[in-house]
């Protein structure tokens, strides 16, 4: 189950600039883990204890945020890619 | 009822730019005992927001200098206020104006640009408003003859026009009784201008600059200067003090402001409230603080893509 995710810009710090990472797991949670571990720190930005915080977008394939779907279950199959969007662009 | 002050008659809708209100939080400062906090409503401006006054300064002093003519297509980078007020300048005095800004910006922004005539450029939102920037620069390179482009992050006019104008209008609404300063840093222009004039009183006055507490944040319209394009007007021997502040701080507190003191605001006029609230309950009895209302909280409104079924 291998996922792509795309990283913003504020988070390539943790991913040594790389724009998009490649992780694995069934579902979105599992994912976010993978990447925690091998780039860690970036899942703290993302999850607060009630979930994914309230200024942070995670999509599926660039369609549907993952709120609407199963949330941090939301199942995922290899070939899937995940987005993580800033609810803002920052700057004005 | 009677109202306070003059009704004003404006010759044209630039003249409303300025001289805005400031409230004083009676609720937010029972947080505070002895310690005055006030809030300028910068969101009275014509545009909505605090950036009429950069953008108006910008285009008048180009305007002035012959960069600016009708002959030329205004070009910036915005996720929104400025340039709502670009937009509306552009059609008070006749400029053609076009925008580029992330597509993840809220539908209000980009419907109320539009609304005055003005084109639209969309940037990668994943690129946030440093993609914005850069995508503007490609364009004003590839044809340089047709653009003005104010570049609100490194134009003097921006500070300048808080120096003429927001500083100035403190020390008057005030006077003698301001002790500390807060302001967010976007393209810092608030936290520069305000600042510099507000450093020439006879007394000291502590300025403290907010930033949000990480690179990954909500807080539309401030930077997080440590991981961005810093902005070339930015001079970081300015601020006395940097104070972080985190979204979720940020986010509260305006719901919070708007509940308690009847003032619906923004985000990082949340923040800027959240930072003065931090430094006031830090002070002796005597302290006053003074911080911005950027804009209004009903600007964030309207449903971005992602939010159409969701309430947070």
């Amino acid at each position: 189950m291998t996922i792509k995710v795309r990283v913003p810009t504020p988070l390539r710090t943790f991913t040594a600039g790389l724009d998009e990472v490649e992780a694995e797991g069934a579902t979105v949670r599992d994912v976010l883990a993978h990447v925690e571990a091998r780039y860690p720190g970036i899942q703290a930005r993302l999850l607060d204890e009630k979930g994914v915080r309230r200024f942070v977008n995670i999509f599926l394939n660039e369609e549907e945020d993952i709120r609407f779907l199963d949330g941090l279950d939301t199942a995922v199959r290899s070939g899937d890619a995940l987005q993580i969007v800033p609810a803002i662009a920052g700057g004005r | 009822m009677l109202s306070p002050v003059p009704a004003r008659r404006l010759s044209d809708i630039t003249e409303a730019v300025g001289a805005t209100p400031l409230v004083r939080l009676r609720q937010i400062e029972k947080d505070c005992p002895g310690v005055e906090l006030w809030l300028k409503l910068e969101y009275q401006n014509p545009g909505g927001s605090v950036k009429d006054r950069p953008a108006l300064q910008m285009m008048r002093d180009a305007i002035a200098d012959g960069r600016l003519t009708t002959d030329k297509v205004l070009i910036d980078s915005t996720s929104g206020n400025t340039g709502v007020a670009y937009s509306l300048f552009g059609a008070a005095l006749g400029v053609r104006v076009q925008l580029v800004m992330p597509s993840n910006v809220s539908q209000a922004r980009k419907d109320i640009t539009r609304a005055y005539g003005t084109d639209l450029v969309f940037s990668d939102p994943m690129e946030g408003s440093d993609g914005a920037i850069r995508l503007v620069r490609e364009m004003v390179a590839g044809a340089p003859e047709r653009y003005f482009y104010p570049d609100q992050y490194g134009n003097p006019s921006n500070p300048k026009a808080h120096y003429l104008g927001t500083g100035r209008e403190i020390l008057e609404q005030v006077g003698e009784r301001i002790t500390h300063f807060v302001a967010g840093l976007g393209t810092t222009g608030t936290m520069m201008g305000t600042t510099r004039r507000l450093k020439e009183h006879i007394r000291p006055i502590h300025c403290v600059a907010v930033e949000p507490a990480d690179a990954m944040h909500g807080l539309e319209g401030l930077k997080h200067l440590a991981s961005s394009l810093v902005p070339a007007i930015y001079d970081p021997a300015v601020p006395d003090e940097t104070l972080p502040v985190t979204t979720e701080d940020g986010w509260d507190m305006a719901d919070r402001v708007a509940r308690e003191e009847g003032l619906l605001i923004g985000h990082s006029a949340g923040a800027n409230v959240f930072g003065a609230l931090t430094v006031a309950r830090r002070l002796e009895r005597g302290g006053c603080v003074v911080t911005i209302a950027c804009d209004r909280g009903d600007r964030y409104f309207a449903p971005m893509r992602w939010e159409k079924n969701h309430v947070w």
